[in-house]
């Protein structure tokens, strides 16, 4: 193992706008003929065939500059010295990259810079990783002739209010690297060059610290960074790193690949990985610095059993805890029969693990009890696009959207949840793209700096239907339907059906004002943009799936993309923004209740012989119990025990009432997790987990691209996820066997069509593979349904607007609506537990000024929020973000727990649950409420240890 | 399970297919809660059935009718 140094080229490929390759120039650089494409940089062709320029503020992820005068070149026949990034290839030039006068010139420059350097190499973080020091060696710099009693920077303040990187401006040479990164790569322009000439100097925004500042601390400044001016703190603390291992990020589901650099078992700093397919180089502020938690105190690393939720915990040997889970599901199946248990599998651990939770219930526990978080987030999507399409996934990869004209975005807040995606949406939106927000609220993507939404459709939460039928009306009746893309492609006579229905007067966009709240001329304008305006893609999140109608939104806007022709090819399509990190994953691996691996339903005879054969065992064919299906059979005493691996159900899942109580009635809760997570306050057997550090696997992310996870450090509790599931089976009396995760890997592709070509050598090889990948399509498939839709002609479904039966009136006159925040993930067992509290340290109400002033509440006031589900108290902050009427908050925090407000509607098809619209009333309150009083003493209850050691005094 | 809830959740479904006409309608809620809804709850709401059907819309109640070959 070495350290991966990916190699910088130092400008970017040359991008074909046309989509037509680029024609090939010719040219002579040092004496070697080099061939390139057109409007490549000399110094890109020369970095081709292995000749490196000596360059300062140049980098390949970034548009070149040419202000550090050091790369510069001759050029035979021409004048002067032409900085080489800036100057684009000719045919039949030649190139000289060294020669006496060039070699003067850069050491001239080189001098210049250190005569305003500190040289304090030796104690410096980057040493050994700092390209100035690099280039001083490359130009042979000897000597400073300027000496150091003149005006310098060399005593500057550093800032370090960042909580993972440090500034410090003694060490900068205005390169204007750090800028261009926060501009053409994040998309936030937090950061400028201030003053001018010797007074230039890097400032986040108006010369404010960087925690106060608009960084997003996405870490493309410090990853941009040549010198140890922006310098990551585990650098500073620990040293540089010895060796790297790619492997992919264990947050949302963009799925960006990293490199974790590390020291021995020691991680040093993850750095995303230019080759990452989903990423391409960037991050967000959870990948890049978030993995704190993996190393963090309170996280358990032994097994635990306690007889009653009221006891505290008794830490024990792996064999006793497994040998408890073993007992006690064996004598509540013999008690209360074979179904009255079940498992929850997980969308933050692998593939492998997922199929082997699934597998662990069907084949060893004998019933489809398993389910996933999924039910609780994209269900819908599953459902609504096989019914359309076909298939249970996205239809394009993230890079299509390069070639997107104009974007749609429904119910999804990219640049707080999906930041890698946001960024690359943000660079083409930056280059003329179109843009239709339809959401709630005022999210960033409506208006942040060089962004401006087109059309936003500020609609009231739980109206989708109602808005994505008007938009089809406008489109069917104004004759703006690709009539031929439907013929061709598309079954003709629920065309008919769905077009006539779109028609009626009830489905107008006037209609809908009246029920959505967003002007009809907005609907309008809105929907000839998107039928008229070029590629039309449409990107959408849980705004979407979260409602009583989640899957009939689904259908809606497969009609919509299908109406259109915008399926098919680079560009367009209808893309889920995956919330965790494997959900996709978790999905196609089975976890479904109703399905097999690869979205195949139980029933089906020949699916389930396949896997009977492969397993050994008889499979059930009736479809098990969904995770809100499972706590009303608890309530009925039907259901009587729980493996839940990786999942904090108690604080994600809604009606935490409910949920409290179906687990409260169960016999025997079993969590594995990395922390004392609020699920496992009503468990009875704690399984200590891994990190996505600790084992091999794989993620497969939004794209349904499968990435490698690599194990860089041994597990710290001792065992990978996937071993103590088997570890279960076994004790189980149904023992499973794998020596390895890929042997898992192996057993899906046997077992499911759209894996027959996946592998981890496959995926190891091709850096990544997106699924379906089998012999129809060796390579994978970046975009899907192309020349034909996966079921055969697409189908076009009625998506009547059925208003939900959460309705506001005189005791809940508001909407709450929930969501989340960029520096926080899921219910924040994670992030919690890193620096990144300090941009989000509770989750905070958001109120109208003039809901917020007819009730007295100002500013930072404590409020009580009140549904007919319960009731919790937090504090308030006045923003027109959201609309009168709508309030809007965030789930992250276990001592708010929003979700005890939220209640049991949910989706008519998944039980998706409805998380986006609660009647509530909101009232000045002086603190928290009683109920999280008593839940923080159960939890406190709850988290009390006795140790192994102190057992042995006793 | 509470019949209440069960109750809702086949309308639920009832109404995403209302406007389909009555035979495809009914095949239609029949298979969705087939194909989803273990068979306790199955079960459950056929017993409702049983006990008079109260609150169900009338296509729903033909289709949960419609399930009760599939229940054991």
């Amino acid at each position: 193992m070495s350290l991966i140094k990916e190699i910088d080229y130092g400008t970017p490929a040359p991008k074909s706008e046309a989509q037509v390759p680029l024609k090939q120039v010719t040219l002579t650089i040092d004496g070697y003929a080099v061939t390139v494409p057109e409007g490549t940089s000399i110094m890109r062709a020369a970095m081709d065939t292995g000749i490196q320029v000596p360059k300062l503020c140049a980098t390949d992820s970034l548009e070149s500059f040419g202000s550090c005068r050091v790369c510069l070149v001759e050029i035979e026949g021409r004048n002067g010295t032409p900085a080489s990034c800036t100057t684009p290839v000719a045919p039949g030039i030649v190139v000289h990259t060294q020669t006496e006068r060039l070699k003067s010139i850069r050491r001239g420059v080189l001098e210049l810079y250190i005569s305003d350097h500190p040289l304090d190499c030796l104690t410096c973080a980057a040493n050994g990783d700092c390209e100035l020091q690099d280039m001083a060696g490359a130009v042979g710099l000897r000597d400073v002739r300027y000496g150091y009693q003149g005006e310098n920077h060399l005593n500057q303040a550093k800032d370090e209010s960042n909580p993972y990187f440090t500034y410090d401006p003694s060490k900068c040479i205005v390169c204007s690297r750090c800028v261009r990164a926060c501009e053409e790569v994040q998309g936030t322009f937090a950061l400028t060059i201030e003053g001018r000439g010797f007074g230039s100097a890097v400032s986040a925004g108006m010369g404010e610290a960087f925690l106060d500042s608009e960084c997003v601390s996405c870490g493309a400044c410090v990853q941009a960074c040549p010198t140890a001016t922006l310098m990551e703190k585990s650098v500073i603390e620990i040293g540089q790193p010895e060796h790297s291992v790619v492997t992919t990020c264990a947050y949302c589901g963009v799925g960006c690949s990293f490199k974790a650099e590390m020291r021995g078992n020691e991680l040093v700093r993850m750095v995303p990985y230019k080759d990452g397919g989903a990423n391409e180089g960037h991050s967000c502020v959870k990948g890049r610095f978030a993995w704190g938690y993996a190393t963090h105190k309170e996280r358990i690393l032994k097994p635990m059993i306690r007889e009653k939720i009221s006891d505290p915990w008794r830490e024990v040997s792996w064999d006793e805890a497994i040998g408890r889970v073993a007992s006690e599901f064996r004598r509540i199946q013999t008690t209360y029969g074979q179904s009255s248990i079940g498992g929850i599998t997980s969308s933050r651990c692998t593939n492998e693990e997922a199929y082997l939770v699934q597998k662990l219930v069907r084949a060893v526990f004998g019933n489809n009890n398993v389910d996933t978080c999924a039910r609780v987030c994209h269900s819908p999507t599953g459902f609504g696009l096989s019914k359309t399409f076909g298939t249970s996934a996205g239809t394009q990869d993230f890079k299509s959207i390069d070639q997107t004209d104009v974007i749609m975005v429904i119910g999804a807040n990219p640049t707080d949840a999906h930041p890698v995606f946001a960024s690359r949406m943000k660079k083409r939106l930056r280059k003329g793209a179109r843009l239709i927000v339809v959401d709630p609220r005022r999210t960033d993507l409506v208006k942040s700096p060089h962004i401006k939404a087109d059309h936003h459709l500020p609609l009231l939460p739980g109206t989708n239907v109602s808005v994505i039928n008007a938009l089809a009306h406008v489109i069917v009746t104004e004759g703006l339907v690709d009539e031929n893309f439907v013929r061709e492609r598309c079954d003709w006579e629920t065309f008919q059906d769905w077009a006539q229905f779109v028609a009626q007067p009830e489905n107008s966009p006037e209609a809908s004002e009246a029920v959505s709240g967003v002007p009809a001329e907005t609907i309008r304008a809105a929907a000839r943009l998107f039928a008229t305006g070029g590629n039309g893609a449409i990107y959408y999140g849980l705004g979407v799936t979260e409602h009583s109608q989640g899957t009939t939104m689904v259908m809606g806007m497969a009609n919509l993309a299908m109406a259109t022709g915008n399926i098919g090819r680079r560009g367009v399509g209808v893309n889920p923004l995956r919330g965790q990190n494997n959900v996709q994953g978790s999905c196609d691996m089975g976890s479904f209740p109703h399905e097999l691996s690869g979205y195949r339903h139980i029933s089906d005879a020949t699916t389930r012989a396949l896997f009977e054969t492969a397993w050994g065992v008889s499979l059930d064919k009736e479809p098990g119990l969904r995770i809100p299906n499972m706590f009303d059979a608890a309530m009925d005493g039907s259901f009587r025990g729980l493996y839940v691996q990786g999942e904090d159900i108690v604080q994600s899942d809604p009606d935490t009432h409910h949920v409290t109580s179906g687990l409260s009635a169960m016999e025997c809760v079993v969590v594995q997790d990395l922390f004392l997570n609020e699920t496992s306050n009503y468990a009875h057997v704690f399984l200590p987990g891994a990190t996505f550090l600790e084992k091999d696997g794989t993620f497969t992310n939004a794209e349904r691209r499968i990435n490698l996870v690599r194990k860089v450090m041994p597990p710290k509790q001792g065992k990978g996820d996937w071993e103590i599931t088997l570890d279960i089976a076994k004790a189980m009396g149904v023992p499973m066997h794998y020596d390895h995760p890929s042997e898992i890997m192996d057993e899906i592709a046997r077992l499911t069509p759209t894996f027959h070509g996946v592998s981890f050598k496959r995926i190891d090889e091709m850096g990544s593979i997106q699924w379906p990948c089998n012999e129809k399509a060796p390579e994978g498939t970046p975009i899907m349904h192309v020349g034909g839709f996966v079921r055969g002609k697409g189908a076009f479904m009625i998506t009547e607007y059925v208003p939900t039966d959460e309705k506001v009136g005189p005791r809940f006159p508001l909407l709450l609506t929930t969501g989340r925040i960029l520096s926080q993930y899921n219910v924040g067992a994670q992030t919690r537990r890193t620096g990144n509290v300090v941009w989000h340290p509770e989750d905070i109400l958001e109120i109208h000024p003039h809901d917020a002033e007819q009730r007295g509440i100002r500013e930072g006031d404590w409020v009580r929020i009140q549904s007919r589900a319960g009731a919790t108290a937090l504090h308030a902050r006045l923003t027109d973000r959201v609309a009168p009427g709508v309030v809007y908050t965030t789930f992250h925090h276990p001592d708010t727990q929003a979700n005890v407000i939220t209640t049991d509607y949910s989706d008519w098809a998944t039980n998706c649950p409805e998380y986006k619209v609660t009647a509530v009333q909101i009232s000045p309150s002086n603190g928290p409420t009683e109920w999280q009083n008593e839940y923080r003493e159960h939890s406190d209850q709850s988290r009390r240890i006795i140790p192994l050691s102190v057992q042995a005094a006793e | 399970m509470s019949p209440d809830k069960l109750v809702y959740m086949a309308n639920q479904i009832g109404k995403f297919f209302a406007h389909q006409p009555e035979e495809k309608a009914v095949d239609a809620v029949a298979d969705h809660i087939r194909k989803f809804w273990d068979p306790r709850m199955r079960k459950a709401i056929l017993a409702h059935v049983d006990a008079g059907g109260a609150g169900l819309d009338p296509r729903t109640l033909k289709a949960v009718e419609a399930v009760r070959a599939s229940v054991a």
